[in-house]
């Protein structure tokens, strides 16, 4: 087991950046996520780490081994693809025999060692199959025991799911969480589905256009992204243009909202639908007229017009109100529910 | 009346059908023709081909197995075309590799390079070839020409372009996260394309193989040059044969010709799904 280091790594084709520059600390036996569109780079990035992509620049640090120049089959390190890429002529048991078999195991230890990997992602008794005789969520498990029985130092995961139906994706994300986390295995996984990315991540590494543009637990890039493109890529979110004055943040429009830790400098203030609270008309908070009101069940999505004339996406969960279009109620907006932001541009 | 039959058609519709049908027939017939008839002129007792035949009779099988001429034309060419087609495969699966896989300069023109014998006349190969293994005997003093060696390196010529199409067909459509996953679990590349590779594009060898043997067993106009007495293909014998006589022992030899390629291709065709990989 070993953390991962990336410094500075570049990767350029011809006069475009794919990577630009990425510096990332893994810690050892941390579960990190690259998440961002795609065409951010977090693909070519994992790509590096695994020695199939060499970087222009920087280098790429496997506990205390630099691994930049090494070839991919000197790096030790379990990879698990989109597309499962098991070797369709062997069998489950040779598929996942295949890296202990090339580090020239005992027959009998890679026996048993073939048979705690499949039992470990729960396919026992399916050794003599064939991939191409199992489901899509089978083939994945086999996927993922073939790359943890050869005791990688890391984990790469290259949007595993996302092949999968939704249930299943939901399914096998727990168990690789549980897995991951039972190893203790250093792990990096790329995805650009952020509800993936919360559900398994310790840490989260937002990219957009080759560079890292927040690092964080998942809760803190929810809850305070540091600009814009965090912010709306991990969830939903209202932005206001306007400017900081002594922990008040004030609109184009003129409102004006307290928000807690206010960084001077701020031009946009983002708040997150579901951190509004709504009271009845005259209370304490921003007058508002609902637009529009949608009941989903586990509560409701209103769209608000506040009286600056801003709008406001609200979801609230249902508390047993009817909210209607036209309907005048009270948007609190509590200091800790805001977060300044500077676009910079 | 609608002009609507009992099952729904129309009876142009009907009429389109029944010409398709007709047309396929007469094509399909067009092709087993010359089949046919070999087979049926094998069967015919009477030396001179007459219709109605006089009998039939299996004595032109007979006759055919004791030319030796015959005999040792067909073991000549089934170990030339064993040995070409193991050639071309050893030679062009390393070029296929490098072709689909590579990206170096000249890639495409080492590409038609390969693939050039299927557009350059097989008698213009045969005779260059000819005066190329005359002219290296003369300087060395190795007896080239005239032995079953130049056939067999004129016939690699043959093969090399089938197996270099194939095969690389085959290469590009492997998956290479598939190749890239035994490299990450610590397979070298070439232990990679030994174990991982080659197993997957196995059909496609078979193919090439086949087509190859096929293409080399049947070949005459390469081989015209190059072959001496006692160093005969069949093809070459059979044409000679032709020259002085004229009766159902060169069926014979056909028919066991046709019976022997169909069954390669048949089998193959078990193995993999030949309509697939080429």
């Amino acid at each position: 087991m070993a953390g991962i280091r990336i410094e500075s790594l570049a990767k350029r084709y011809n006069a475009v950046s794919a990577v630009d520059g990425v510096t990332l600390d893994v810690r050892d036996g941390e579960f990190l996520v690259l998440l961002g569109p795609s065409g951010c780079g977090k693909t070519t990035t994992l790509r590096m780490i695994a020695g199939f992509v060499a970087p222009s620049e920087g280098c790429v640090r496997i506990g205390a081994r630099d691994v930049t120049h090494e070839p991919p089959y000197r790096r030790n390190i379990g990879l698990v693809f989109q597309n499962y890429a098991l070797f369709p002529h062997l069998t489950v048991e040779e598929n996942v025999a295949f890296g202990l078999r090339r580090r020239r195991v005992g027959e009998a230890a890679i026996r048993t060692r073939v048979a705690t990997a499949l039992s470990r992602v729960k396919l026992d008794g399916f050794g003599g199959r064939y991939p191409r005789a199992m489901s899509g969520g089978q083939q994945q498990r086999v996927a993922i025991a073939r790359a943890i029985v050869i005791e990688p130092d890391v984990l790469l995961l290259d949007e595993p799911l996302s092949n999968l139906d939704a249930q299943l994706r939901h399914d096998v994300r727990g168990e690789l969480r549980r897995l991951q986390t039972e190893l203790g295995i250093t792990t990096i996984m790329v995805t650009h589905d952020q509800d993936e990315a919360m559900s398994v991540a310790d840490r989260l590494a937002v990219m957009e256009k080759g560079q890292v543009r927040q690092v964080g637990t998942p809760s803190e890039i929810y809850r305070r992204p540091a600009d814009r493109f965090v912010a709306s890529f991990v969830g939903r979110a209202n932005f206001y243009a306007g400017r900081a004055e002594r922990g008040i943040f004030v609109t184009a429009s003129g409102l004006r909202l307290p928000v807690a830790d206010l960084a001077e400098g701020a031009d946009t203030l983002m708040i997150r639908p579901e951190a509004v609270g709504l009271r009845p008309a005259g209370a304490d908070g921003l007058a508002a007229t609902v637009e529009t009101a949608t009941y989903l069940g586990a509560g409701w999505e209103l769209e608000l017009r506040l009286a600056g004339g801003e709008r406001l996406s609200v979801v609230a969960p249902d508390a047993g109100e009817h909210w209607r279009q036209g309907q005048i109620l009270t948007a609190h907006v509590a200091p800790t529910a805001g977060v300044g932001m500077r676009t910079g541009s | 009346m609608s002009g609507e039959t009992i099952l729904g058609r129309r009876p142009v519709e009907i009429l389109a059908r029944a010409a398709l049908r007709a047309a396929t027939a007469l094509v399909l017939a067009y092709i087993a023709m010359p089949l046919a008839l070999v087979v049926w002129l094998s069967f015919m007792a009477g030396e001179i081909m007459v219709v109605p035949p006089e009998g039939y009779s299996l004595r032109w099988y007979g006759v055919a197995w004791n030319q030796d001429q015959l005999r040792s034309g067909f073991v000549t060419s089934l170990w030339v075309a064993a040995v070409a087609t193991t050639l071309g495969l050893l030679v062009t699966v390393p070029a296929s590799f490098a072709l689909a896989r590579g990206r170096f300069p000249g890639r495409e023109a080492v590409l038609q390079l390969l693939m050039s014998p299927l557009i350059v006349p097989g008698i213009v190969i045969g005779a260059s070839i000819y005066v190329f293994l005359v002219q290296v005997e003369i300087e060395t003093g190795l007896p080239l020409a005239g032995s079953a060696w130049g056939i067999v390196v004129a016939h690699l010529l043959l093969t090399v372009p089938w197996c270099v199409r194939l095969v690389t067909a085959n290469l590009v459509g492997v998956n290479r996260s598939v190749e890239e996953a035994a490299l990450s679990l610590g397979a070298s590349p070439l232990v990679t394309a030994l174990t991982v590779t080659l197993p997957m594009i196995w059909p496609g060898l078979v193919a090439a193989a086949v087509f190859g043997f096929v293409v080399s067993f049947g070949n005459i106009e390469v081989s015209l040059f190059l072959v001496a007495p006692g160093q005969t293909t069949l093809p070459i014998a059979i044409l000679q044969y032709l020259q002085w006589k004229i009766d159902p022992t060169i069926a014979a030899v056909s028919v066991a010709q046709i019976v022997l390629i169909g069954a390669a291709l048949v089998a193959t065709s078990r193995i993999t799904n030949l309509g697939k990989v080429v």
